[in-house]
């Protein structure tokens, strides 16, 4: 037996939670599971809460179980379990701020989605409080001789998300980043609270716009295992091809960024022309160019026809081709590879222990890959394989992406030649009960966990962006590399704060 | 890689005829553009893009304003990387509540005369996320924060409405709004 699920022996999965078990603990197996990550047995994928109870996401790579543990906390408070397992920071702060519970031993209690200017506090908890007073916020010391630092944001140079960074530099060399994040933050976990699936589904599909098919699909995943319904095939099939034109076309984006961020904007001019037909493909078969709602509970709001068809077959013909041309461009550009190899690396250990997902991790040798691991279908009728690289730099981390663009290029011409006949959509019958639900965004692993009451609706949704656990590691990524070079990591990564903040 | 070279310079270019400005907008734009003088811009437009809550779908398409079907630049509109160098904000998203500050300087930095443009559903206040504590006036309007000479509505727009709406802006900037749909005239 996986050690994760041996700190469940004994106890009954919780009868309304599907598809994966959840186990309500007592404090002493929630200490057990904080033992367990701070000796890397398993991870942790999230940590939130609802006005009683504290829940884990945790996940054991090598068995593949995935697993829901909450500790009821009746008195607001439960054992903090950042203080073994720090990539569990930035959730106990965001729980203290939203919900109001109280990480025993926390050691950073500084806000973090909270900034002061909400008129209320813990709009997640039964009785949301008064409203934080206005504060300044304390950046972490640094003692050194001759260092300075380089305050960044919220607003940047460029057309991105808002998002501040302070630099702690020594000369050119960075010594250490510190993010401070939670400007995008929109309310979006109380908004959904008391909606029909429909309307929460179109909001999920928006917590981060790049990634709005990968978010429905996880949504409507959890809607479906608490309905105990299976969507119709030709549905399943036709998420994945959006969720695959969703992943090239965000890649196209990257790879042109990154490869921008380098000075070198040939690459940076064509990637946008590939992206650009990627999206007006889209807009013709399924009608929206970031195919925002056509993920919806139950299936899919729009069926492919044989025009449809023809018409993505023309779309891969004419892309794989011309993306050769520009990855050769990358490959035989030695001023290029000069900035991006060696750049930004993050060591496998922390990678696993943060379980990063995504091009982050598998840029650093962990192979996880929701579609092959969790998620697997429709994955498992079309051989997919996660493609890994070692060396946690930027160039791996593009390279993962064009590999990855090739594979999904891939899937696409197989599951246009093999796609099921029948229905795309069914009722859901109304039920109440707990879900989770996952898929493979571009970025990684999209994670939705939802309890929908008797009426069918929402009474608490918590989407969790794979960008949660991969901001940490850009400050890992850029200690020692110079300042010049953030841009390049930073796009390298493209974490998502719309995703994070909420 | 020479084969990119070649291929770049021997295919070609993709980009799409201009279109027409949006008739809607320039009506907008006739109207709030009343009471102040007009510039002459020499039909060249900076804009700083400031994204005040978005989801980031809205930053997608703007970005794709600037590949080579719509290219941006051959209007003489272009984005800068600072409020003082632009003659227009470009806004997206609903505005959070812990946003509203730096937008509100971004503004304060961009020097007269100055456009504010509301890109999206959500800059435009009927956004899916409204209403919520964490949005200025609960329904993150730009217009809670800053004066808006334009919407551009959309989940997100599409870059042509964009552009569009940004040719309108353009011809109302350079004091060449068609009689039709200037109020004044
Ligand atoms: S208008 Fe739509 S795409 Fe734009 S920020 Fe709002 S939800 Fe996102």
């Amino acid at each position: 037996m996986s050690e994760l699920l041996a700190c469940f022996e004994g106890l009954r999965a919780e009868p309304d939670h599907h598809p994966w078990p959840r186990f309500r603990v007592d404090r002493e197996r929630w200490l057990a599971l904080r033992q367990g990550l701070a000796r890397d047995r398993f991870a942790l994928l999230a940590e939130f809460g609802e006005p009683q109870e504290v829940h884990a996401i945790l996940f054991d790579g090598e068995s593949l179980a995935l697993v829901v543990a909450s500790l009821a906390c009746p008195t607001g408070r439960f054992p903090s379990l950042a203080v073994d397992h720090l990539p569990a920071v930035r959730f106990e702060r965001t729980l203290r701020d939203l919900v109001g519970l109280e990480p025993e031993g926390l050691f950073d209690l500084r806000p973090w989605l909270d900034h002061g200017k909400w008129p209320l506090s813990r709009p997640l908890a039964s009785n949301p409080g008064a409203p934080e007073v206005a504060f300044d916020y304390a950046f972490l010391p640094v003692e050194g001789e001759g260092l300075h630092q380089i305050p960044v944001g919220p607003i940047h140079a460029g057309i991105i998300e808002p998002g501040h960074f302070r630099f702690t530099a020594s000369g050119e060399t960075v010594v250490r980043l510190e993010e401070r994040l939670g400007w995008v933050h929109k309310g979006i976990e109380k908004r959904l609270v008391g909606l029909d699936l429909e309307s929460a589904c179109r909001i999920v599909g928006r917590v981060s716009g790049d990634s709005t098919v990968a978010f429905a699909w996880a949504f409507a995943r959890a809607a479906e295992a608490i309905a105990g319904v299976v969507p119709p095939a030709r549905a399943v099939w036709l998420r994945a091809l959006m969720l695959e034109l969703e992943r090239i076309a965000n890649h196209f984006g990257d790879i042109g960024a990154i490869c921008n961020d380098a000075a070198f904007t040939l690459i940076h001019a064509h990637c946008g022309i590939l992206r650009e037909r990627v999206l007006r493909a889209a807009h013709e078969v399924f009608g929206h160019r970031l195919m925002m709602d056509r993920v919806v509970p139950g299936g899919v709001a729009v069926d492919l026809d044989p025009g449809g068809i023809a018409r993505l077959h023309r779309l891969v013909d004419e892309l794989a081709p011309a993306f050769d041309k520009v990855v050769s461009a990358y490959d035989n550009t030695p001023s290029l590879l000069d900035r991006t190899a060696e750049t930004g690396r993050v060591s496998p250990s922390l990678v696993r222990r943060f379980a990063a997902g995504g091009h982050v991790g598998r840029a650093a040798g962990r192979p996880f890959d929701s579609r092959a691991h969790l998620a697997t279908e429709p994955y498992d009728d079309l051989g997919f394989r996660p493609v890994v690289r070692e060396a946690g730099d930027v160039d791996a981390r593009v390279w993962i992406r064009i590999e990855e663009v090739r594979e999904s290029l891939r899937l696409v011409r197989e599951i246009l030649a093999k796609l099921p006949a029948g229905p795309v959509r069914v009722e859901l019958p109304v039920r109440a009960g707990c879900g989770l639900g996952v898929a493979e965004a571009f970025r990684g692993e999209v994670l939705v966990w939802l309890r929908l009451d008797e009426a069918g609706r929402v009474r608490r949704c918590y989407p969790r962006d794979p960008s949660w656990l991969q901001w940490p590691l850009l400050e890992a990524a850029i200690e020692g590399n110079i300042v010049a070079d953030f841009p390049l990591c930073n796009k390298s990564f493209n974490c998502s704060y719309s995703g994070h903040d909420l | 890689m020479r084969r990119l070279y070649f291929h770049s310079l021997l295919s070609r270019a993709v980009t799409e005829p201009a279109p027409t400005p949006d008739e809607r907008a320039l009506a907008e734009l006739g109207a709030s553009l009343r009471a102040r003088a007009r510039a002459r811009l020499g039909r060249s437009l900076a804009i700083r893009e400031v994204d005040a809550g978005s989801c980031n779908g809205c930053e997608l398409e703007i970005h794709a304003l600037n590949n080579a079907f719509y290219d941006l630049e051959r209007f003489g509109i272009r984005f800068v990387a600072s409020p003082r160098h632009a003659d227009v904000l470009l806004v997206t998203g609903p505005v959070t509540r812990n946003m509203a500050f730096a937008l509100k300087r971004a503004f304060d930095c961009t020097p007269d005369p100055k456009w504010v443009v509301a890109a999206g559903d959500c800059a435009c206040g009927r956004g899916l996320f409204a209403p919520s504590y964490a949005l200025e006036g609960e329904d993150g309007a730009v217009a809670r924060v800053l004066p808006v000479d334009l919407h551009i509505p959309g989940c997100p727009p599409t870059p042509v409405d964009l552009l569009r709406g940004l040719l309108a802006l353009l011809e109302a900037a350079d004091g060449r709004i068609p009689h039709a749909a200037c109020p004044t005239c």
